[in-house]
């Protein structure tokens, strides 16, 4: 599966864009490079999935160095507010017409500087930053309180930081700031030698190291032109399942411990150990570490790893059958659940929501059906989507998801066919350019590269489903109360690592 | 509420008996990994293969000086594979924490041959000797914060940075099966109420000023624990304009558990180290 690439000039992409909008295309991510050194110019790619069409379509507009601006089209489409302006933070171009052109990668303290520009060096050592990190909307009228919360959270989670207005118990508006654990990881991409890259990739996420592993592998097949043998395939596509059946069956744990159904995790938690533990056996590491490589698999597994998958998965589907009658057998639980963080599906549209948070709220997409790669080419795949948008929703779509993955490792691990599990790499040619697309477990995980000389990226774009899906936390959490915060937050259970990379 | 007993009963006890009894490790865990330093000749290869630069080679003056730096590496492999001669082998071993960074490094001279070669071992060397008279002291101070916190441990958890990838392994110390609290360990919300901080990540510019002001709010006497190749060393990431390049960068540190990310019971390990409760263990040989 290939993708589209187009040439449009500045003064084309706001009707060019608009009219695939009305087309009913979706743009999945807005994203630019520096190509000053060989071409006197940048570029800023739109990539847009067309219905029914498994290729993605990368519009590219030269953006000359004389004048660094692009019309934005934030106004039109909100789900790529963000994305416009971390361009704007990170290569200094304007998006011109910008509703709210002010930083989202770049704290405010920090220096005039745009990382991903070439010129600037990624071993910089910026001066100690002084100032407000950003100023918040202000929280005004009477009895109406603000309540900041982070970076450190109470629980063991990553950084970030919200800021909530609330007038008693109920929340008024959400404000974020992220970015607090930006590591600059699209600009080490720059640096590694290739192979050594997907450690890198691996670490981008944590606990969608094998999504993300995977869809870079795939970027740097398409641009080597390497087609990776049958075996390599349906391992990959089995590793993929039970790293989204890990991470549901924990979420699903998580969200009954905020409403209080503690006994539920301690089951939840013991099933995600019992995945943990065949990823140990299957890969040697616990989150799937060191297996992927640009190629294929790093192990091709032996007869008694592929008992080891059958049984484990055959013990984890007798205990997930218990907690999930457990659960629903729970009345409150239910209650606490059910219209609560209500995303509408008109809004989860407009906001672009991808993944499990988008299937609960009528977005009916899924990377695996629409875009097909690894075994799922001809796969059968049953996209759940509910049209409601609460946390009980989000909660369905990962027990659906988790039934159909144990279904699919089983189809596909029937037919592991004897052969080679990593075919040879060539060599990057310098200059070719591959997009890797890959369902992770919270959504649509995209890759994009550019190579350079000798083995080397360019460029290397990386979009956590987590960047398309935080409006849709601010959106759900309005009208709710503070203590269903914890839940909801869950609920969508959002990577900051892979959004702010 | 029956029901819910009843599969609590037929459930029966999952946890498991670590570390009084041994750790239960499947044969296929790829641990820390052992060099044969006497016959090993590929260093080159090896430190070409590392990702993190965990293994560096210098060549000068007909002598190779290797450096082979746990405190970056992530276990991935690729050392042992890139070595046909089998020098260098992936253990299980996985209780590597130690109370100094230098603990982690080991270096190697060798004689090149007249081809540029790597030929014999000159001399090997474990850590940074010196050390040693600053530690008798410190062994003092430490055993006293032991007798206060041993028994009894509050840990608050500091992400400064990292992918998420630790705090997947931390939390599940919290699981049935590794139940930290069977040893009178658990986390705690604030860091007011911590004896110890468990800090991952490279340490963002983002997180320097909150993960300092975590340190200054958790009374004293405190143990901090580095967790994972990025709050070891900053791992894969390094030191870049956005991160610092591991968690001593910012606060002092007591226990780096390498690792990547560690898992439980390499935490677990590390966090008992902390307090005095186990032994270190040391590198693989």
């Amino acid at each position: 599966m290939s993708e589209i690439y187009r040439d449009v000039s500045v003064s084309d992409v706001r009707p060019v864009n608009s009219g695939l909008l009305r087309q009913g295309c979706r743009l999945a991510l807005v994203f630019a490079e520096d190509r000053t050194t060989p071409e006197a110019c940048d570029y800023v790619y739109y990539v847009w999935e067309q219905p029914g069409d498994p290729r993605y379509l990368l519009l590219r507009t030269r953006i000359p160095a004389e004048a660094p601006v692009f019309p934005s089209m934030a106004a039109d489409i909100p789900a790529i507010n963000w994305q416009e302006r971390e361009i704007q933070d990170w290569f200094g171009l304007v998006a011109e017409g910008h509703p709210n052109p002010r930083r989202v990668a770049l704290h405010d303290n920090w220096p005039d500087v745009h990382p991903l520009r070439k010129n600037f060096s990624i071993n910089t050592v910026l001066p100690p930053f002084e100032g407000e990190r950003h100023v918040y909307r202000p929280t005004l009228g009477e009895g109406v309180f603000q309540i900041p919360v982070g970076p450190v959270h109470a629980g063991i989670i990553e950084p970030g930081h919200f800021n909530f207005a609330v007038a008693g118990e109920p929340i008024l508006y959400l404000q974020l700031r992220m970015f607090y654990v930006h590591k600059g990881i699209e600009k080490r991409f720059e640096q590694l030698p290739v192979r050594h890259a997907v450690t890198l990739a691996e670490s981008i996420s944590g606990d969608s190291s094998f999504s993300h592993a995977v869809a870079f592998c795939q970027a740097l097949e398409q641009a080597a032109a390497a087609e990776i043998p049958e075996r390599a395939r349906r391992i990959r596509t089995i590793l993929l399942e039970l790293e989204r059946i890990y991470n549901h069956v924990a979420d699903i744990g998580a969200i009954a411990t905020d409403v209080g159904f503690i006994i539920a995790n301690a089951h939840a938690s013991r099933l995600r150990e019992m995945i943990l533990c065949l990823n140990e056996e299957l890969t040697g590491s616990r989150l799937l570490r060191g297996m992927a490589v640009a190629g294929g698999v790093r192990s091709g597994w032996d007869m008694s790893q592929r008992y080891a998958c059958l049984e484990g998965l055959g013990g984890f589907e007798r205990e997930f059958d218990d907690l999930m009658r457990m659960i629903a057998a729970s009345d409150s639980t239910r209650d606490r659940l059910e219209r609560t963080g209500t995303l509408p599906p008109a809004k989860a549209k407009d906001l672009g929501i991808v993944g499990v948070a988008g299937r609960a709220s009528g977005v009916d997409r899924d990377v695996r059906r629409d875009h097909p790669y690894a075994a799922y080419v001809g796969l059968p795949l049953e996209v759940p989507v509910y049209q409601e948008g609460d946390v009980f929703r989000r909660v369905q779509v990962r027990v659906d998801e988790i039934r159909q993955s144990l279904r699919i490792i089983r189809e596909v691990e029937a037919k592991l066919k004897p052969g080679s599990h990593r075919a040879p790499m060539p060599p990057l040619p310098p200059n070719a350019c591959g997009l890797g697309a890959v369902e992770g477990w919270r959504g649509e995980i995209l890759h994009w590269i550019r190579s350079g000389p000798e083995n080397r990226l360019d460029r290397c774009k990386i979009k956590d489903p987590s960047l398309n899906n935080w409006p849709a936390l601010v959106e759900a959490v309005q009208g709710n109360i503070v203590p269903d915060f914890p839940v909801i937050n869950k609920s969508f259970n959002l990577s900051y690592s892979g959004t702010d990379r | 509420m029956f029901k819910i007993l009843k599969k609590t009963a037929q459930t029966g006890l999952v946890t498991i008996g670590y570390p009084q009894e041994s750790a239960r490790i499947s044969e296929r865990f790829r641990g820390a990994p052992r060099f044969n330093f006497s016959a090993w000749r590929g260093a080159r290869e090896a430190a070409e293969a590392c990702p993190t630069g965990a293994i560096s080679i210098r060549d000068a003056d007909g002598t190779r000086c290797v450096v082979v730096d746990y405190g970056l590496c992530t276990y991935c492999g690729q050392c042992a594979e890139a070595d046909p001669t089998g020098a260098v082998q992936m253990t299980l071993q996985f209780d590597l924490a130690v109370l100094h960074r230098s603990n982690l490094v080991v270096t190697a001279q060798y004689e090149l041959d007249s081809e540029g070669r790597q030929h014999t071992l000159k001399a090997l060397r474990h850590g940074d000797p010196v050390q040693e008279p600053r530690e008798r002291h410190e062994q003092k101070v430490r055993r006293r914060i032991h007798q206060v916190l041993g028994r009894s441990l509050a840990i608050r958890e500091v992400d400064a940075g990292s992918c998420n990838g630790c705090e997947v392994e931390i939390t599940a110390l919290n699981n049935p099966v590794y139940d930290l609290e069977r040893l009178g360990i658990h986390f705690v919300a604030s860091p007011r109420h911590a004896d110890m901080l468990l800090v991952t990540g490279p340490v963002t510019r983002n997180m320097e000023l909150a993960l300092l002001k975590t340190y200054q709010a958790a009374p004293d006497p405190k143990v901090v624990v580095a967790v994972g190749a990025c709050g070891v060393s900053g791992g894969i990431f390094g030191r870049n304009y956005a991160t610092l390049g591991g968690v001593d960068q910012v606060i002092p540190v007591d226990v780096f558990v390498p690792g990547c990310p560690p898992q439980p019971h390499a935490l677990l390990f590390g966090i008992l180290l902390g307090v005095g409760r186990i032994e270190q263990k040391g590198l693989p040989r």
